[in-house]
Protein backbone atom coordinates (compact mmCIF):
# COMPACT_ATOMS: atom_id res chain seq x y z
CA UNK A 1 0.00 0.00 0.00
CA UNK A 2 1.04 3.72 -0.76
CA UNK A 3 1.05 5.25 2.76
CA UNK A 4 3.60 7.91 1.84
CA UNK A 5 0.89 10.57 0.70
CA UNK A 6 2.08 13.54 2.22
CA UNK A 7 0.09 15.78 0.45
CA UNK A 8 -2.60 16.44 3.02
CA UNK A 9 -1.36 15.14 5.90
CA UNK A 10 -1.27 17.02 9.36
CA UNK A 11 2.51 16.87 11.52
CA UNK A 12 1.88 17.43 15.02
CA UNK A 13 3.88 20.72 16.37
CA UNK A 14 3.53 23.99 18.46
CA UNK A 15 4.90 26.01 15.80
CA UNK A 16 3.81 29.45 14.90
CA UNK A 17 1.80 28.37 12.24
CA UNK A 18 0.11 25.39 14.45
CA UNK A 19 -1.05 27.53 17.09
CA UNK A 20 -2.93 29.99 14.51
CA UNK A 21 -6.85 29.64 14.84
CA UNK A 22 -8.02 27.61 11.79
CA UNK A 23 -10.50 29.44 10.84
CA UNK A 24 -8.04 32.69 10.04
CA UNK A 25 -5.77 29.88 8.67
CA UNK A 26 -8.23 28.81 6.14
CA UNK A 27 -9.55 32.72 5.17
CA UNK A 28 -6.03 33.70 5.02
CA UNK A 29 -4.74 30.33 2.14
CA UNK A 30 -8.13 31.75 0.24
CA UNK A 31 -6.94 35.20 0.57
CA UNK A 32 -3.00 34.50 -0.81
CA UNK A 33 -4.27 31.86 -3.51
CA UNK A 34 -6.56 35.24 -4.70
CA UNK A 35 -3.45 37.38 -3.97
CA UNK A 36 -1.25 34.72 -6.39
CA UNK A 37 -3.60 35.01 -9.07
CA UNK A 38 -3.40 38.56 -9.23
CA UNK A 39 -0.01 39.37 -9.48
CA UNK A 40 1.16 40.78 -12.58
CA UNK A 41 4.57 41.43 -12.71
CA UNK A 42 7.65 39.96 -10.89
CA UNK A 43 7.86 42.39 -8.17
CA UNK A 44 4.30 41.38 -6.94
CA UNK A 45 4.74 37.73 -7.48
CA UNK A 46 8.35 37.80 -5.64
CA UNK A 47 6.63 40.13 -2.43
CA UNK A 48 4.29 36.77 -2.44
CA UNK A 49 6.47 34.28 -2.55
CA UNK A 50 8.66 36.02 0.29
CA UNK A 51 5.42 36.20 2.47
CA UNK A 52 4.93 32.18 1.52
CA UNK A 53 8.36 31.09 1.99
CA UNK A 54 8.32 33.00 5.93
CA UNK A 55 5.32 31.22 6.58
CA UNK A 56 6.79 27.91 5.51
CA UNK A 57 9.66 28.62 7.67
CA UNK A 58 7.44 29.26 10.60
CA UNK A 59 5.64 26.56 10.35
CA UNK A 60 8.54 23.90 11.84
CA UNK A 61 7.62 21.10 9.69
CA UNK A 62 11.02 20.04 8.08
CA UNK A 63 11.57 21.07 4.83
CA UNK A 64 11.85 17.61 3.50
CA UNK A 65 7.75 17.02 3.85
CA UNK A 66 7.44 20.32 1.59
CA UNK A 67 9.49 19.10 -1.19
CA UNK A 68 8.06 15.75 -0.87
CA UNK A 69 4.84 17.05 -1.51
CA UNK A 70 5.52 19.28 -4.73
CA UNK A 71 6.58 15.51 -5.91
CA UNK A 72 2.93 14.88 -7.26
CA UNK A 73 2.47 18.02 -9.38
CA UNK A 74 6.28 18.23 -10.80
CA UNK A 75 5.19 16.92 -14.11
CA UNK A 76 2.24 19.45 -14.05
CA UNK A 77 4.60 21.90 -13.57
CA UNK A 78 7.41 20.85 -16.46
CA UNK A 79 4.48 20.59 -19.28
CA UNK A 80 2.90 23.83 -18.42
CA UNK A 81 6.70 25.66 -18.09
CA UNK A 82 7.17 23.89 -21.50
CA UNK A 83 4.19 25.09 -23.16
CA UNK A 84 4.74 28.11 -22.16
CA UNK A 85 8.53 28.06 -23.38
CA UNK A 86 6.97 27.26 -26.77
CA UNK A 87 3.86 28.84 -27.30
CA UNK A 88 4.65 32.53 -27.03
CA UNK A 89 5.38 35.19 -29.14
CA UNK A 90 8.26 38.35 -29.08
CA UNK A 91 11.61 37.97 -30.57
CA UNK A 92 13.49 34.27 -30.33
CA UNK A 93 16.22 34.12 -28.59
CA UNK A 94 16.55 30.27 -29.85
CA UNK A 95 15.37 28.64 -33.09
CA UNK A 96 15.43 25.68 -34.18
CA UNK A 97 12.55 23.77 -36.56
CA UNK A 98 9.71 24.37 -35.93
CA UNK A 99 10.15 25.62 -32.44
CA UNK A 100 11.35 29.13 -31.48
CA UNK A 101 12.19 30.01 -27.92
CA UNK A 102 11.73 33.40 -26.98
CA UNK A 103 12.86 35.87 -23.86
CA UNK A 104 9.09 36.45 -23.25
CA UNK A 105 7.90 32.82 -22.99
CA UNK A 106 10.82 31.90 -20.68
CA UNK A 107 9.71 34.30 -18.38
CA UNK A 108 6.03 33.25 -18.64
CA UNK A 109 7.74 29.92 -17.83
CA UNK A 110 9.03 31.01 -14.61
CA UNK A 111 6.58 33.09 -13.61
CA UNK A 112 4.00 30.05 -14.00
CA UNK A 113 6.43 27.47 -12.20
CA UNK A 114 6.73 29.94 -9.06
CA UNK A 115 2.91 30.36 -9.16
CA UNK A 116 2.16 26.77 -9.18
CA UNK A 117 4.68 26.41 -6.80
CA UNK A 118 3.80 29.05 -4.07
CA UNK A 119 0.47 27.42 -4.47
CA UNK A 120 1.51 23.73 -3.51
CA UNK A 121 3.57 25.17 -0.56
CA UNK A 122 1.10 26.85 1.24
CA UNK A 123 -1.76 24.75 0.51
CA UNK A 124 0.15 22.05 2.24
CA UNK A 125 1.33 24.34 4.95
CA UNK A 126 -2.41 24.76 5.99
CA UNK A 127 -3.01 20.64 6.18
CA UNK A 128 0.50 20.55 7.63
CA UNK A 129 -0.19 22.46 10.63
CA UNK A 130 -4.07 21.79 11.06
CA UNK A 131 -5.20 18.47 12.57
CA UNK A 132 -8.36 17.38 10.52
CA UNK A 133 -10.75 17.61 13.00
CA UNK A 134 -9.60 21.40 13.57
CA UNK A 135 -10.28 21.69 9.77
CA UNK A 136 -13.28 20.49 9.76
CA UNK A 137 -14.48 22.51 12.48
CA UNK A 138 -13.28 25.43 10.92
CA UNK A 139 -14.70 24.58 7.49
CA UNK A 140 -18.27 24.27 9.61
CA UNK A 141 -17.91 27.61 11.39
CA UNK A 142 -17.07 29.67 8.49
CA UNK A 143 -19.82 27.80 6.51
CA UNK A 144 -22.55 28.88 9.13
CA UNK A 145 -23.59 31.94 7.70
CA UNK A 146 -25.33 29.47 4.89
CA UNK A 147 -27.65 28.07 7.32
CA UNK A 148 -29.76 30.76 6.54
CA UNK A 149 -30.22 29.58 2.94
CA UNK A 150 -31.33 25.84 5.01
CA UNK A 151 -27.50 24.29 4.22
CA UNK A 152 -26.82 21.83 6.58
CA UNK A 153 -23.61 22.67 7.52
CA UNK A 154 -22.98 20.87 10.89
CA UNK A 155 -24.11 17.52 8.82
CA UNK A 156 -21.49 18.63 5.76
CA UNK A 157 -18.88 18.76 8.44
CA UNK A 158 -19.71 15.59 10.15
CA UNK A 159 -19.55 13.67 7.21
CA UNK A 160 -16.48 15.54 6.41
CA UNK A 161 -14.71 14.14 10.12
CA UNK A 162 -15.90 10.68 9.34
CA UNK A 163 -14.63 10.21 5.87
CA UNK A 164 -11.48 11.48 7.00
CA UNK A 165 -11.27 9.30 10.04
CA UNK A 166 -12.18 5.97 8.15
CA UNK A 167 -9.60 6.60 5.39
CA UNK A 168 -6.78 4.94 7.73
CA UNK A 169 -9.16 1.81 8.58
CA UNK A 170 -10.28 1.41 5.41
CA UNK A 171 -6.52 1.22 4.24
CA UNK A 172 -5.75 -1.33 6.72
CA UNK A 173 -9.05 -2.80 5.70
CA UNK A 174 -7.65 -3.12 2.41
CA UNK A 175 -4.25 -4.59 3.43
CA UNK A 176 -6.25 -7.56 5.47
CA UNK A 177 -8.75 -8.86 2.14
CA UNK A 178 -5.36 -8.39 -0.01
CA UNK A 179 -3.40 -9.99 1.88
CA UNK A 180 -6.25 -13.10 2.43
CA UNK A 181 -7.19 -12.93 -1.48
CA UNK A 182 -3.21 -13.54 -2.01
CA UNK A 183 -3.17 -16.48 0.11
CA UNK A 184 -6.14 -18.24 -1.90
CA UNK A 185 -3.54 -17.51 -5.09
CA UNK A 186 -4.86 -14.47 -6.01
CA UNK A 187 -2.39 -12.53 -8.90
CA UNK A 188 -2.74 -8.73 -8.46
CA UNK A 189 0.35 -8.01 -10.17
CA UNK A 190 0.75 -9.58 -13.60
CA UNK A 191 -1.67 -9.18 -16.79
CA UNK A 192 -3.00 -6.46 -19.11
CA UNK A 193 -4.94 -3.82 -17.42
CA UNK A 194 -8.33 -5.62 -17.81
CA UNK A 195 -7.11 -8.27 -16.23
CA UNK A 196 -5.91 -6.14 -13.14
CA UNK A 197 -8.79 -4.12 -12.88
CA UNK A 198 -10.75 -8.16 -12.63
CA UNK A 199 -8.49 -9.20 -10.23
CA UNK A 200 -9.32 -6.27 -7.89
CA UNK A 201 -13.19 -7.88 -7.92
CA UNK A 202 -12.30 -9.88 -4.99
CA UNK A 203 -11.11 -6.94 -2.77
CA UNK A 204 -13.72 -4.57 -3.61
CA UNK A 205 -16.66 -6.50 -2.78
CA UNK A 206 -15.61 -7.29 0.87
CA UNK A 207 -14.07 -3.68 0.97
CA UNK A 208 -17.63 -2.13 0.01
CA UNK A 209 -19.35 -4.44 2.53
CA UNK A 210 -17.39 -4.36 5.20
CA UNK A 211 -17.55 -0.20 4.62
CA UNK A 212 -21.40 -0.29 4.97
CA UNK A 213 -21.08 -2.30 7.59
CA UNK A 214 -19.34 -0.24 9.67
CA UNK A 215 -21.47 2.88 8.48
CA UNK A 216 -24.51 0.93 9.84
CA UNK A 217 -22.71 0.26 13.02
CA UNK A 218 -21.24 3.31 13.51
CA UNK A 219 -25.10 5.19 12.50
CA UNK A 220 -26.26 2.70 15.49
CA UNK A 221 -23.63 3.86 17.89
CA UNK A 222 -23.89 7.53 17.40
CA UNK A 223 -28.07 6.99 17.47
CA UNK A 224 -27.45 5.01 21.45
CA UNK A 225 -25.90 8.22 22.41
CA UNK A 226 -28.73 10.25 21.22
CA UNK A 227 -26.70 12.14 18.45
CA UNK A 228 -29.44 14.31 16.36
CA UNK A 229 -27.43 16.61 14.34
CA UNK A 230 -26.03 20.18 15.19
CA UNK A 231 -28.93 21.83 17.14
CA UNK A 232 -28.06 23.08 20.46
CA UNK A 233 -24.50 20.96 20.47
CA UNK A 234 -21.90 22.62 22.00
CA UNK A 235 -18.10 22.23 21.50
CA UNK A 236 -15.42 20.79 23.48
CA UNK A 237 -12.82 23.17 22.03
CA UNK A 238 -14.36 26.40 20.98
CA UNK A 239 -11.91 28.55 18.97
CA UNK A 240 -10.62 31.72 19.62
CA UNK A 241 -8.94 34.50 17.98
CA UNK A 242 -5.36 35.34 19.51
CA UNK A 243 -3.15 38.23 18.92
CA UNK A 244 -1.19 36.02 16.72
CA UNK A 245 -3.75 35.60 14.54
CA UNK A 246 -4.91 39.32 14.18
CA UNK A 247 -0.87 40.05 13.53
CA UNK A 248 -1.22 37.53 11.10
CA UNK A 249 -4.25 38.89 9.46
CA UNK A 250 -2.11 42.45 10.02
CA UNK A 251 0.98 41.24 7.60
CA UNK A 252 -1.38 39.23 5.09
CA UNK A 253 -2.97 42.48 4.81
CA UNK A 254 0.47 44.59 4.16
CA UNK A 255 0.78 42.32 1.60
CA UNK A 256 -2.14 41.84 -0.44
CA UNK A 257 -1.56 46.21 -0.33
CA UNK A 258 2.15 45.85 -1.63
CA UNK A 259 1.02 43.74 -4.25
CA UNK A 260 -1.91 45.86 -5.27
CA UNK A 261 0.75 48.81 -5.48
CA UNK A 262 3.14 46.70 -7.16
CA UNK A 263 0.25 45.83 -10.06
CA UNK A 264 -0.59 49.12 -10.38
CA UNK A 265 2.61 51.12 -10.94
CA UNK A 266 5.17 49.13 -12.19
CA UNK A 267 4.92 46.93 -15.52
CA UNK A 268 2.77 44.04 -16.53
CA UNK A 269 4.94 41.17 -17.50
CA UNK B 1 12.78 -34.07 5.91
CA UNK B 2 10.84 -31.81 7.51
CA UNK B 3 7.86 -30.00 5.89
CA UNK B 4 8.38 -26.43 6.84
CA UNK B 5 11.92 -25.17 8.36
CA UNK B 6 12.35 -21.54 9.57
CA UNK B 7 16.38 -20.49 9.79
CA UNK B 8 17.27 -16.82 11.65
CA UNK B 9 13.88 -15.96 10.75
CA UNK B 10 14.12 -12.01 11.14
CA UNK B 11 11.37 -9.12 9.99
CA UNK B 12 12.13 -5.32 10.68
CA UNK B 13 9.21 -2.94 10.12
CA UNK B 14 9.94 0.28 8.40
CA UNK B 15 13.70 -0.39 8.64
CA UNK B 16 16.43 2.63 8.70
CA UNK B 17 13.40 5.08 9.67
CA UNK B 18 12.70 6.39 13.11
CA UNK B 19 9.79 3.98 13.56
CA UNK B 20 11.80 0.83 13.32
CA UNK B 21 10.87 -1.73 14.72
CA UNK B 22 11.85 -6.17 15.13
CA UNK B 23 8.14 -7.89 15.11
CA UNK B 24 10.11 -11.37 14.70
CA UNK B 25 13.64 -11.56 16.04
CA UNK B 26 16.07 -14.51 14.58
CA UNK B 27 13.64 -17.27 15.15
CA UNK B 28 15.11 -20.70 13.89
CA UNK B 29 13.19 -23.70 14.22
CA UNK B 30 11.48 -26.75 12.39
CA UNK B 31 8.05 -28.54 12.12
CA UNK B 32 7.70 -32.40 10.77
CA UNK B 33 4.78 -33.85 8.73
CA UNK B 34 1.58 -34.20 10.09
CA UNK B 35 2.38 -32.48 13.36
CA UNK B 36 -0.60 -29.67 15.07
CA UNK B 37 1.48 -26.92 16.19
CA UNK B 38 0.59 -23.96 18.31
CA UNK B 39 1.37 -20.98 18.72
CA UNK B 40 0.49 -18.64 21.73
CA UNK B 41 1.90 -15.10 23.01
CA UNK B 42 0.83 -12.11 24.00
CA UNK B 43 -0.98 -9.40 21.71
CA UNK B 44 2.10 -7.87 19.72
CA UNK B 45 4.68 -10.68 20.74
CA UNK B 46 4.83 -11.41 16.71
CA UNK B 47 2.65 -13.90 16.42
CA UNK B 48 1.02 -12.34 12.97
CA UNK B 49 4.21 -11.49 11.43
CA UNK B 50 5.71 -15.04 11.60
CA UNK B 51 3.23 -16.77 10.25
CA UNK B 52 2.79 -14.37 7.16
CA UNK B 53 6.06 -15.33 6.57
CA UNK B 54 5.33 -18.64 6.15
CA UNK B 55 3.36 -18.08 3.16
CA UNK B 56 5.23 -15.34 1.52
CA UNK B 57 2.69 -12.87 2.13
CA UNK B 58 5.72 -11.14 4.02
CA UNK B 59 9.38 -11.43 2.81
CA UNK B 60 11.63 -11.94 5.78
CA UNK B 61 13.93 -9.13 6.42
CA UNK B 62 16.71 -11.65 6.59
CA UNK B 63 16.46 -15.45 7.07
CA UNK B 64 15.13 -18.00 5.64
CA UNK B 65 12.21 -19.80 5.16
CA UNK B 66 12.51 -23.61 3.73
CA UNK B 67 9.70 -25.57 3.00
CA UNK B 68 10.25 -29.11 1.86
CA UNK B 69 14.01 -27.72 1.93
CA UNK B 70 13.40 -25.38 -0.42
CA UNK B 71 13.86 -21.63 0.33
CA UNK B 72 10.29 -19.96 -0.86
CA UNK B 73 12.41 -16.43 -1.88
CA UNK B 74 14.29 -18.29 -4.42
CA UNK B 75 12.17 -18.03 -7.09
CA UNK B 76 10.22 -14.82 -6.27
CA UNK B 77 7.93 -14.89 -9.12
CA UNK B 78 6.57 -18.15 -8.39
CA UNK B 79 5.88 -17.27 -4.69
CA UNK B 80 2.19 -18.09 -5.23
CA UNK B 81 3.19 -21.52 -5.72
CA UNK B 82 4.14 -21.06 -1.99
CA UNK B 83 0.70 -20.18 -1.25
CA UNK B 84 -1.09 -23.15 -2.51
CA UNK B 85 1.34 -25.25 -0.70
CA UNK B 86 0.96 -23.40 2.68
CA UNK B 87 -2.80 -22.24 3.07
CA UNK B 88 -3.32 -19.53 5.47
CA UNK B 89 -7.24 -18.75 7.17
CA UNK B 90 -6.97 -15.17 8.46
CA UNK B 91 -8.60 -14.22 11.96
CA UNK B 92 -12.07 -13.50 10.99
CA UNK B 93 -11.75 -15.09 7.27
CA UNK B 94 -15.82 -15.08 6.75
CA UNK B 95 -14.40 -10.54 5.45
CA UNK B 96 -13.01 -12.00 2.57
CA UNK B 97 -15.89 -14.02 0.98
CA UNK B 98 -17.18 -12.27 -2.26
CA UNK B 99 -18.34 -14.45 -4.81
CA UNK B 100 -22.40 -14.75 -5.83
CA UNK B 101 -22.65 -18.48 -4.53
CA UNK B 102 -20.60 -19.73 -1.76
CA UNK B 103 -20.18 -22.78 -4.41
CA UNK B 104 -17.92 -20.45 -6.66
CA UNK B 105 -16.44 -18.45 -3.57
CA UNK B 106 -14.79 -21.87 -2.21
CA UNK B 107 -13.04 -22.59 -5.70
CA UNK B 108 -11.52 -19.07 -6.28
CA UNK B 109 -8.30 -20.93 -4.65
CA UNK B 110 -8.74 -23.82 -6.85
CA UNK B 111 -8.93 -22.12 -10.00
CA UNK B 112 -6.41 -19.86 -9.27
CA UNK B 113 -4.15 -22.64 -9.07
CA UNK B 114 -5.44 -23.50 -12.49
CA UNK B 115 -7.08 -26.81 -12.09
CA UNK B 116 -9.60 -28.08 -14.49
CA UNK B 117 -13.52 -27.70 -13.85
CA UNK B 118 -13.86 -30.97 -12.50
CA UNK B 119 -11.29 -31.02 -9.84
CA UNK B 120 -12.48 -27.90 -9.01
CA UNK B 121 -15.84 -29.46 -8.13
CA UNK B 122 -13.99 -32.42 -6.19
CA UNK B 123 -12.05 -29.96 -4.42
CA UNK B 124 -15.38 -28.25 -3.07
CA UNK B 125 -16.81 -30.76 -2.54
CA UNK B 126 -14.24 -32.21 0.02
CA UNK B 127 -13.73 -28.86 1.47
CA UNK B 128 -16.93 -28.33 2.39
CA UNK B 129 -17.33 -31.94 3.96
CA UNK B 130 -14.61 -31.15 6.20
CA UNK B 131 -16.02 -28.18 6.87
CA UNK B 132 -19.76 -28.84 7.09
CA UNK B 133 -20.88 -26.56 4.54
CA UNK B 134 -24.28 -28.38 3.49
CA UNK B 135 -24.70 -28.76 -0.36
CA UNK B 136 -27.88 -26.03 0.07
CA UNK B 137 -25.57 -23.69 1.60
CA UNK B 138 -23.26 -24.13 -1.31
CA UNK B 139 -25.86 -22.63 -4.16
CA UNK B 140 -26.79 -19.23 -1.37
CA UNK B 141 -25.38 -16.07 -1.66
CA UNK B 142 -22.02 -15.71 1.16
CA UNK B 143 -23.83 -12.80 2.36
CA UNK B 144 -26.86 -14.29 3.53
CA UNK B 145 -25.12 -16.91 5.76
CA UNK B 146 -24.86 -17.20 9.29
CA UNK B 147 -21.92 -15.62 11.00
CA UNK B 148 -20.94 -19.08 12.14
CA UNK B 149 -21.52 -20.43 8.47
CA UNK B 150 -19.68 -17.62 6.70
CA UNK B 151 -16.88 -18.70 9.05
CA UNK B 152 -16.76 -22.49 7.90
CA UNK B 153 -17.36 -21.40 4.10
CA UNK B 154 -14.43 -18.99 4.35
CA UNK B 155 -12.29 -21.89 5.76
CA UNK B 156 -13.35 -24.13 3.01
CA UNK B 157 -12.09 -21.66 0.62
CA UNK B 158 -8.51 -22.52 1.99
CA UNK B 159 -9.07 -25.95 2.76
CA UNK B 160 -10.04 -26.35 -0.91
CA UNK B 161 -6.67 -25.49 -1.91
CA UNK B 162 -5.69 -29.02 -0.21
CA UNK B 163 -2.32 -27.29 1.14
CA UNK B 164 0.14 -29.30 3.05
CA UNK B 165 0.30 -26.87 5.45
CA UNK B 166 -2.50 -25.01 6.90
CA UNK B 167 -1.74 -22.15 9.26
CA UNK B 168 -5.32 -20.93 11.37
CA UNK B 169 -5.09 -17.69 13.10
CA UNK B 170 -7.56 -17.29 15.42
CA UNK B 171 -9.86 -19.86 14.21
CA UNK B 172 -12.81 -19.89 17.01
CA UNK B 173 -12.86 -15.41 17.58
CA UNK B 174 -15.83 -14.68 17.96
CA UNK B 175 -17.71 -17.84 18.11
CA UNK B 176 -19.98 -19.47 20.51
CA UNK B 177 -18.76 -22.30 22.62
CA UNK B 178 -20.32 -25.39 20.42
CA UNK B 179 -19.44 -23.04 17.12
CA UNK B 180 -15.59 -23.61 18.82
CA UNK B 181 -16.01 -27.07 19.82
CA UNK B 182 -17.45 -28.11 16.45
CA UNK B 183 -14.98 -26.19 14.41
CA UNK B 184 -11.64 -27.01 16.47
CA UNK B 185 -13.02 -31.23 16.05
CA UNK B 186 -13.27 -30.33 12.26
CA UNK B 187 -10.28 -29.37 12.42
CA UNK B 188 -9.07 -32.57 13.68
CA UNK B 189 -10.67 -34.39 11.72
CA UNK B 190 -9.74 -33.03 8.57
CA UNK B 191 -5.98 -33.30 9.83
CA UNK B 192 -6.51 -36.86 10.64
CA UNK B 193 -7.74 -37.82 7.10
CA UNK B 194 -5.19 -35.80 5.05
CA UNK B 195 -2.53 -35.93 7.49
CA UNK B 196 -1.00 -32.79 6.68
CA UNK B 197 0.77 -30.12 9.03
CA UNK B 198 -1.32 -27.92 10.84
CA UNK B 199 -0.81 -24.75 12.67
CA UNK B 200 -2.77 -22.99 14.99
CA UNK B 201 -2.82 -19.63 16.61
CA UNK B 202 -4.91 -19.11 19.29
CA UNK B 203 -5.32 -17.06 22.39
CA UNK B 204 -7.35 -19.91 23.96
CA UNK B 205 -4.71 -22.27 25.79
CA UNK B 206 -7.75 -24.58 26.31
CA UNK B 207 -7.77 -25.27 22.72
CA UNK B 208 -3.82 -25.17 21.94
CA UNK B 209 -3.78 -27.68 24.84
CA UNK B 210 -6.38 -30.62 23.94
CA UNK B 211 -5.22 -30.56 20.25
CA UNK B 212 -1.44 -29.52 19.77
CA UNK B 213 1.43 -32.07 19.61
CA UNK B 214 3.73 -28.76 20.16
CA UNK B 215 3.50 -25.27 20.84
CA UNK B 216 5.58 -22.06 19.58
CA UNK B 217 5.76 -19.48 22.57
CA UNK B 218 6.53 -15.73 21.00
CA UNK B 219 7.48 -13.26 23.69
CA UNK B 220 8.57 -9.78 22.44
CA UNK B 221 9.13 -11.07 19.18
CA UNK B 222 11.46 -14.09 20.53
CA UNK B 223 10.60 -17.66 20.11
CA UNK B 224 11.00 -18.34 23.83
CA UNK B 225 9.75 -22.28 24.19
CA UNK B 226 9.22 -24.57 21.73
CA UNK B 227 7.86 -28.31 23.14
CA UNK B 228 5.12 -30.50 23.86
CA UNK B 229 2.09 -28.85 25.88
CA UNK B 230 3.07 -30.87 28.80
CA UNK B 231 6.23 -29.31 29.17
CA UNK B 232 4.85 -25.50 27.92
CA UNK B 233 2.32 -25.41 30.22
CA UNK B 234 3.68 -26.92 33.31
CA UNK B 235 5.91 -23.22 33.24
CA UNK B 236 3.52 -21.55 35.02
CA UNK B 237 4.85 -18.58 36.32
CA UNK B 238 7.45 -18.22 33.39
CA UNK B 239 3.96 -18.29 31.43
CA UNK B 240 2.64 -15.66 33.29
CA UNK B 241 5.08 -13.27 33.58
CA UNK B 242 4.92 -13.13 29.61
CA UNK B 243 0.93 -12.35 29.88
CA UNK B 244 -0.25 -16.08 29.14
CA UNK B 245 -1.97 -18.64 31.30
CA UNK B 246 -2.36 -21.98 31.54
CA UNK B 247 -5.22 -24.14 30.54
CA UNK B 248 -7.26 -23.68 34.32
CA UNK B 249 -7.69 -27.45 34.68
CA UNK B 250 -4.22 -27.28 34.41
CA UNK B 251 -3.70 -24.75 37.27
CA UNK B 252 -6.13 -26.72 39.70
CA UNK B 253 -5.15 -30.17 39.45
CA UNK B 254 -1.13 -28.40 39.80
CA UNK B 255 -2.70 -26.47 42.98
CA UNK B 256 -4.12 -30.26 44.10
CA UNK B 257 -0.82 -31.18 43.54
CA UNK B 258 0.99 -28.99 46.25
CA UNK B 259 -1.59 -29.19 48.71
CA UNK B 260 -0.32 -33.00 48.52
CA UNK B 261 -2.26 -34.93 46.70
CA UNK B 262 -0.98 -38.23 44.38
CA UNK B 263 -1.40 -36.11 40.91
CA UNK B 264 0.90 -36.70 37.54
CA UNK B 265 2.09 -33.46 35.72
CA UNK B 266 0.85 -32.32 33.13
CA UNK B 267 -3.04 -32.78 32.97
CA UNK B 268 -4.26 -30.50 30.42
CA UNK B 269 -7.41 -31.38 29.56
CA UNK B 270 -11.17 -31.90 31.84
CA UNK B 271 -10.92 -35.75 30.50
CA UNK B 272 -7.24 -36.26 31.58
CA UNK B 273 -8.29 -34.24 34.81
CA UNK B 274 -11.43 -36.32 35.58
CA UNK B 275 -9.80 -40.17 34.80
CA UNK B 276 -6.71 -38.83 37.06
CA UNK B 277 -8.68 -37.96 39.66
CA UNK B 278 -10.79 -41.04 39.64
CA UNK B 279 -7.53 -42.98 40.08
CA UNK B 280 -6.87 -41.03 43.00
CA UNK B 281 -10.14 -41.86 44.84
CA UNK B 282 -9.96 -45.45 44.30
CA UNK B 283 -6.29 -45.34 45.35
CA UNK B 284 -7.69 -43.76 48.68
CA UNK B 285 -10.49 -46.73 48.49
CA UNK B 286 -13.03 -43.63 48.17
CA UNK B 287 -14.78 -44.91 45.32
Amino acid sequence: MNRDVTFGQFIPGNSLLHRMDPRVKIVLLCAIIATIFCTFNFYALGLVTAFIIVAILLSGVPLRMYLKSLKVIIIIVVITSLLNIFYSSGTPVFEFWIFKITLDGIYRAIYVTVRIIALILISSSLTFTTSPTDLTDAIERLMSPLKIFHVKVHEIAMMMTIALRFIPTLLDETDKIMSAQKARGADMESGNLIQKVKSLIPVLIPLFVSAFRRAYELAVAMECRCYQGGEGRTRMKSLHMKKLDYLSIFLMALVVGGVVLCDIFLMPI
Amino acid sequence: MSILEVKNLTYTYSAGSPFEKTAVKDISLSVEKGEIIGIIGHTGSGKSTFVRMLNGLTKPTSGQVLIEGNDIWEKPKEIRKIRFKVGMVFQYPEYQLFEETVYKDISFGPANMGKTQEEIDKAVKMAAKFTGVSNELLDKSPFDLSGGEKRRAAIAGVIAMDPDVVIFDEPTAGLDPLGRELLLSQIVQYHKERNNTILLVSHSMEDIASIADRIIVLNHSELVMFDTPKVVFSKVEQLEEMGLRVPQITKIMLALKEKGYDISDGILTVEQAFYELVDLLKKEGKL
